[in-house]
């Protein structure tokens, strides 16, 4: 069209929107590789009932995030895996306690709350309830882009490259609407939208729970490529324990919004500590019929998070449980040489249970 | 052009053109859609279609019957031409139905829209106010507003405006509550996004639907309240032609020439169940999920 020698007007705007586009994406590391990607302290929030109750959904919970790692979060229903996961993207505002990522404060200065949500994302468990009916599949991956100043053109071209990189032909995909894709489908464009801003930690609540088992192997292992690719680091919600174990480097087990257990996942699983967590890890189904459950590892349900019994709040179920239990809430403490916190007393040397270790002989 | 450094773009259909293609096959739609549009034609063009004067009355052609030579459709009480009426009283018949209802909607929208996505106690204090006007039954209420402002066509329009806010407001307001519990709207919010333009970008286009088809469920209440107030000496005065006050003038003719009499409620038949039809069929064209 313009046969000139100097780059055309149009052009030149281009570039620069071009040059916009890149900005987006710069992720310093600026914490440098010591600093836990994300540090929580005292996470809590609790809903107000009616008649003065409260729902202690999550109460008090400590945990940090290594940079390049996935951190696994299992527990079972209703112990505050999913509010944890809103709290950790401030979709909810807690009652209590504060995140740092990479080093600065969440929603302060240095880390305004719009520029951590561009570098903190999250998949959810419903794929057909997260995309907008409305909007065609690449619009729906562009938007977020165009939240953050990139033009339409140049947040739908990275849009059409995000749905390839998934594993949908944009050709093929990028004007339909959600319905006219599958489960496991709709789920590669969430996760393509999750990775439109270029983030650096993805919150994966549940994502790839309502997935047939075929379909969910396949998405597990694009998000095991995309880790490597994008450099990123996952916290991984599920209720499924193989799952969790297949997918992370460290394991966080919540009970009734509390951390009972944290530590690297193959020594977790080869040796729980926690009595919860060994309940839990004895639920899972083994291939070996001559080691097949043969009796309930827990019984009944857990308490209601309104009321939560005082002290451990597991020792109503709590095969170990003493007078101890029932009156102090164990602190979550390290334990063994792999890393591992957990919150019990039998593992608290020195604790006024018959089954703790003595305590350590502090030399004055 | 800046696609020269960019890869080609192929634009995928928009939802409107998918909307499009979806109201082709409604086909009674259609023909409602295109009632709608003969009677807004006619409307326009009433001085020329319309055969006779519609004021011009004779005391010896009084309630003739349908067909009566210069009389196709009879003539009414004081000899008027059926005909001519009817067509020039399409003109603000449709304008009474359809101005209030627009404003409302917008208006209601509005309110509706911001009290269901911000919640809590902004929406206790909005839509509290706004029961407090649902309350009232919507004739009362169209009377005693326009008793209170006087009459004429603005007054009317007002007030009608005032009474179909709060159901449309209503509406959105349920429609809005349930949209913004949805993950995509989340996911809105955790890009970065804010109340504005998640409003504007995720939440209006699934509300406005169902609000829409609501409101065009209104148009013919509209058209109702409006010539009863016109019976009431509030809104439109005679001699003007308007469907809802010629059906309140030929009321005592029921029985001399019953045919006649009922013609202009015919016509606010037609046309609100025209408009019904139509939004109906603009509600499962703009419905994606098939």
């Amino acid at each position: 069209m313009h046969p000139a020698a100097h780059p055309h007007p149009d052009e030149l705007k281009a570039l620069a929107e071009k040059s916009r586009a890149v900005k987006l994406l710069p992720n310093a590391d600026r914490g440098g590789p010591a600093t836990p990607l994300l540090s929580v302290t005292g996470l809590t929030k609790h809903f107000p009932l009616a008649r003065g109750a409260v729902v202690r959904a999550v109460d008090g919970v400590d945990f940090t995030v290594k940079k390049g790692e996935t951190l696994g979060v299992v527990g079972e229903s209703g112990c505050g895996k999913s509010t944890t996961a809103r709290l950790i993207m401030q979709l909810l505002d807690q009652d209590a306690g504060e995140m740092l990522f990479d080093g600065e404060l969440v929603g302060g200065l240095e880390l305004p709350l719009k520029e951590y949500r561009r570098q903190a994302q999250m998949v959810f468990q419903d794929s057909y309830a997260s995309l907008n009916p409305r909007m065609t599949i690449e619009a729906s991956v562009a938007f977020g882009p165009q939240v953050h100043g990139l033009s339409k053109n140049n947040a739908i071209t990275r849009a059409r490259d995000l749905l390839a990189k998934v594993g949908l032909d944009p050709a093929r995909f990028a004007g339909r609407y959600p319905h006219e894709l599958s489960g496991g489908q709709r789920q590669r464009v969430n996760i393509a939208r999750a990775l439109a801003l270029s983030p650096r930690l993805l919150i994966l609540d549940e994502s790839v729970s309502a997935l047939d088992k075929s379909v969910e192997a396949q998405v597990l292992n694009l998000l095991l490529d995309l880790r490597e690719a994008f450099d990123l680091t996952y916290v991984f919600i599920s209720h499924d324990l193989n799952v969790v174990r297949f997918m992370s480097d460290r394991v966080m087990v919540m009970y009734l919004g509390e951390i009972v257990e944290i530590g690297p996942v193959e020594t977790l699983y080869a040796a729980p500590a926690h009595p919860y967590t060994r309940a839990l890890l004895a639920a899972m189904p083994s291939m070996d019929p001559d080691r097949r459950t043969e009796e309930a590892p827990l019984a009944g349900d857990p308490p209601n998070p309104i009321n939560p019994p005082p002290g451990c709040r597991f020792h109503p179920r709590c095969p170990f449980a003493e007078a101890l239990c029932c009156a102090v809430r164990p602190e979550l403490s390290p334990v063994g040489e792999d890393g591992r916190q957990v919150a019990c007393h039998i593992n608290t040397p020195g604790a006024r249970h018959s089954k703790a270790p003595p305590a350590l002989e502090i030399i004055p | 052009m800046s696609a020269a450094t960019l890869p080609p773009v192929a634009a995928s259909p928009g939802y409107w053109a998918g909307v499009l293609t979806r109201f082709s096959r409604e086909k009674l739609a259609i023909a409602a859609g295109i009632v709608i549009l003969l009677i807004i034609l006619a409307a326009i063009f009433a001085d020329v279609i319309a055969p006779a004067d519609p004021s011009k009355a004779s005391m010896l052609r009084r309630l003739k019957p349908l067909g009566t030579p210069g009389y196709p459709l009879g003539s009414d009480e004081l000899g008027r031409d059926m005909l001519s009426r009817l067509i020039f009283g399409a003109r603000l018949s449709l304008f009474m139905g359809l101005v209030p209802v627009f404003i409302a909607f917008v208006i209601g929208s509005l309110i509706g829209i911001s009290a269901g996505f911000f919640g809590g106690r902004f929406n206790t204090l909005v839509m509290r106010t706004v029961d407090i006007f649902y309350a009232f039954p919507s004739v009362l209420l169209a009377i005693a507003l326009s008793g209170a402002l006087g009459a004429g066509i603005t007054n009317s329009i007002l007030s009608l405006t005032i009474v179909f806010i709060p159901p449309i407001a209503r509406i959105a307001e349920s429609v809005t509550a349930q949209v913004r519990g949805m993950d995509y709207v989340d996911a809105a919010r955790a890009s970065g996004a804010g109340s504005w333009l998640i409003i504007r970008a995720q939440v209006v286009g699934n509300v406005i639907g169902p609000v829409f088809v609501y409101a065009t469920s209104l148009i013919s209440v509209a058209m109702i309240l409006a010539s009863g107030l016109s019976f009431l000496g509030l809104g439109v005065k005679p001699p003007t032609p308007e469907w809802g006050l010629m059906l309140n003038t030929l009321r005592t003719a029921i029985y001399v020439q019953p045919i006649v009499a009922v013609l202009p409620g015919a016509a606010i038949f037609i046309t609100s169940i025209a408009f019904n039809i139509l939004s109906d069929g603009l509600r499962s064209a703009m419905e994606v999920k098939s």
